[in-house]
């Protein structure tokens, strides 16, 4: 073999290269707003269809729920009379001065008149509790938690139930009702689920197999059973067990029926954090001789929720959603006062009980979509630490 | 006397014994994974335990803080006996530090605050002295500038110092590494071994699981073979390496030496 045909040989084998190539930039249409319409919405022939029969979808619903809210709406009035199709008002869409009259009612229900600042107080606070407890940023967030865990449920207990010696007079609480009873039963619902939900998800993992069997047995027997059917208990079955005078309140039993339904999903969602977390971190714990409270608070609790905060917002706005199933118990929530109050003969017309629906639904609408923009702030903030890992 | 000479100290014969383990046995299952384990090893001892995957290295270190336990025979440290008492388990992992292959950082904590938690939680050390004593140990493995990053943003090999940092925080009297360079980039592996060998050269009470054979001749005192649950050889690095007793050691040295 000549010099020459050595030289081609290893010229076959690899080609090496003398210097590193500098970065070009990528072809033309592949980026920015054109690139990306070209890739997400007309890809193919099929994709290209969809994404116009799906816009020409969207306009239409649009367009309808425009002129049914705000172009074609009554916006005064005395009574039905406004709200039903004349020479006038050839179309008509929603109702609002029904709305307008009745807001008191879907927000506190038959709460007394004179009363009602207690429920004013007591949404405050709330307010209060939820942006200090969420808003990362907020001064003194270390007195947060007691405030929001302790102080808030004892205030909110005085102020709505009432307490004679401060001069409080008690409101029972059939006369509950509206945004209150949704407010009360969802905050109840999310603020005692979560911590029980955490403990019966240890309790399950733990290798105590009483504490094991018990957490076991409550999660699958409350997960096997319709929420109906536990207010249902709630309500119906327990007056039969205990004794009339000493049967709680109604309100609270859906309350008590409703925080053990929740957790039981909670637990489960917690569970599943618990397992994504890998076991170097158990034993970096153990190797630290950090003790079982120690190890789970510190370490894998803080872990595990970050990594749950998706499903945990999830079974929080499926919770505050099902808080609307109390009204077939007989408790006024929102959703039941607009029930109510659409057959009232004083505003009868065809557009009343569909624009109480859609006060519904953008009440509903607006905290489940606030929820889920916040889980998804959170995400983005909290993955700060665990890039490029 | 510069680093690079400081030499590897001999252990004093009447050196006290930190961890004996006794006729230890240990099963997965059906699977006997330890057989009958007698070793001690005295303060300032570092040894080196070698051998091929599955042998029962990892286990048997992992034995010692009870991260698994034994079923069979008995281990002591510093004085106090592993038994199903969890007061004698905690004791004895306040005394023994750890560091794992896979690192085991905590990652939603900064690399000072996965320093300082177990001092602060565990020795109930003021927050102020746990931070300073971080810091001291941070700059030891040299990477004090990165005390306020979150373990994700640091390269494999500045994760695995910050773990040897984490668990000298800690003021072990025995420090466990179990295959602390093999989930490492080749390129990251000398800044760690580096670290250890400072820590020898410092007399720290070291037991190695490792392959890295140029470690063992550096800086143990005696190297240990183990192959299916046993302890095959058991000898100084010179006797270990150029004059290997057991068949199983000179396989496993023609194996491995090129």
């Amino acid at each position: 073999m000549t010099m020459a045909e050595g030289e081609l040989a290893r010229a076959e084998i690899a080609f090496v290269r003398g210097a590193y190539v500098a970065p070009l930039p990528p072809p033309p249409g592949t980026t920015g707003a054109i690139g990306w319409m070209r890739a997400n919405l007309f890809s193919s022939v099929f994709n290209s269809i969809l994404t116009v029969v799906m816009l020409v979808f969207v306009v239409w619903l649009g367009v309808e729920i425009v002129n049914f809210l705000i172009r074609d709406a009554v916006w005064t009035g005395a009574d039905r009379a406004a709200c039903i199709v004349s020479p006038e008002h050839p179309r008509v869409g929603a109702c609002w001065p029904f709305v307008w009259e009745r807001l008191n009612y879907f927000i506190y229900g038959s709460y007394p008149v004179a009363e009602r600042w207690r429920v004013d107080i007591f949404f405050a606070m709330l307010a209060v509790g939820v942006v200090w407890i969420l808003w990362l940023d907020s001064p003194r967030r270390d007195l947060a938690a007691g405030y929001f865990f302790v102080v808030l449920p004892i205030c909110s207990f005085v102020l709505l139930h009432g307490m004679q010696t401060i001069g409080l007079p008690i409101v029972d609480t059939s006369l509950w009702g509206g945004v209150l009873v949704t407010i009360v039963v969802a905050a109840v619902g999310i603020v005692v689920s979560l911590p029980l939900g955490i403990l019966l998800a240890l309790g399950r993992r733990s290798d105590m197999p009483a504490v094991r069997i018990l957490s076991v047995i409550f999660i699958e027997f409350v997960r096997g059973v319709p929420l109906i059917t536990v207010l249902f208990m709630a309500s119906v079955m327990l007056p039969l067990f205990v004794p009339e005078d000493l049967s709680p309140d109604k309100l609270l039993r859906a309350l008590i029926g409703i925080a053990l339904f929740a957790s039981a999903y909670m637990a489960e969602v917690v569970r599943a954090g618990l397992q994504a977390i890998p076991r170097g971190q158990y034993e970096a714990g153990n190797a630290l001789a950090l003790k079982y409270w120690q190890r789970m608070g510190l370490i894998i609790l803080p872990q595990a929720l970050r990594v749950t905060i998706p499903n945990i917002v999830n079974t929080t706005i499926g919770l505050f959603k099902d808080t609307t199933l109390v009204f077939i118990v007989g408790i006024f929530d929102l959703l039941k006062t607009i029930e109510a109050a659409r057959i009232d003969p004083k505003w009868a017309s065809p557009v009343t009980s569909a624009t109480g629906y859609a006060v519904g639904a953008i009440f509903y609408w607006v905290f489940c979509y606030s929820m889920s923009r916040y889980a998804r702030h959170m995400e983005t903030r909290l993955s700060a630490g665990r890039e490029r890992r | 006397m510069s680093e690079q000479t400081k030499m590897i100290q001999p252990v004093p014969a009447d050196a006290k014994p930190i961890v004996e383990l006794i006729g230890v046995h240990k099963w997965y299952g059906a699977f006997h994974v330890l057989r009958d384990i007698n070793m001690t090893v005295r303060r300032g001892e570092r040894i080196v335990i070698a051998g091929p995957s599955g042998g029962g290295k990892s286990t048997l270190i992992r034995c010692i803080n009870a991260i698994e336990r034994h079923q069979q025979g008995r281990i002591i440290v510093d004085g106090v006996e592993l038994t199903s008492d969890l007061k004698s388990i905690d004791e004895v992992r306040r005394e023994v530090g750890m560091v794992f292959q896979q690192f085991n950082l905590f990652p939603h904590l900064t690399v000072l605050e996965n320093c300082t938690l177990a001092p602060i939680w565990v020795r109930k050390v003021p927050k102020a002295q746990a931070e300073e004593t971080a810091m001291q140990l941070l700059k030891r493995v040299r990477i004090p500038e990165q005390a306020n990053k979150y373990p994700g943003q640091l390269s494999g090999g500045q994760q695995q110092r910050v773990a040897i940092a984490r668990a000298l925080c800690m003021n072990p009297k025995v420090m466990l590494f179990d295959e602390p360079t093999s989930a490492l980039d080749p390129e990251m592996v000398k800044e760690v071994l580096d670290t250890m060998v400072q820590l020898a050269l410092d007399g720290t009470t070291m037991i190695v699981v490792t392959h890295e054979m140029g470690f063992a001749r550096q800086v143990a005192n005696r190297v240990v073979l183990m192959d299916q649950g046993q302890v095959v050889e058991s000898n100084s690095p010179e006797e270990f390496f150029n004059n290997p007793q057991h068949e199983r050691t000179k396989l496993f040295l023609s194996q491995i030496l090129h």
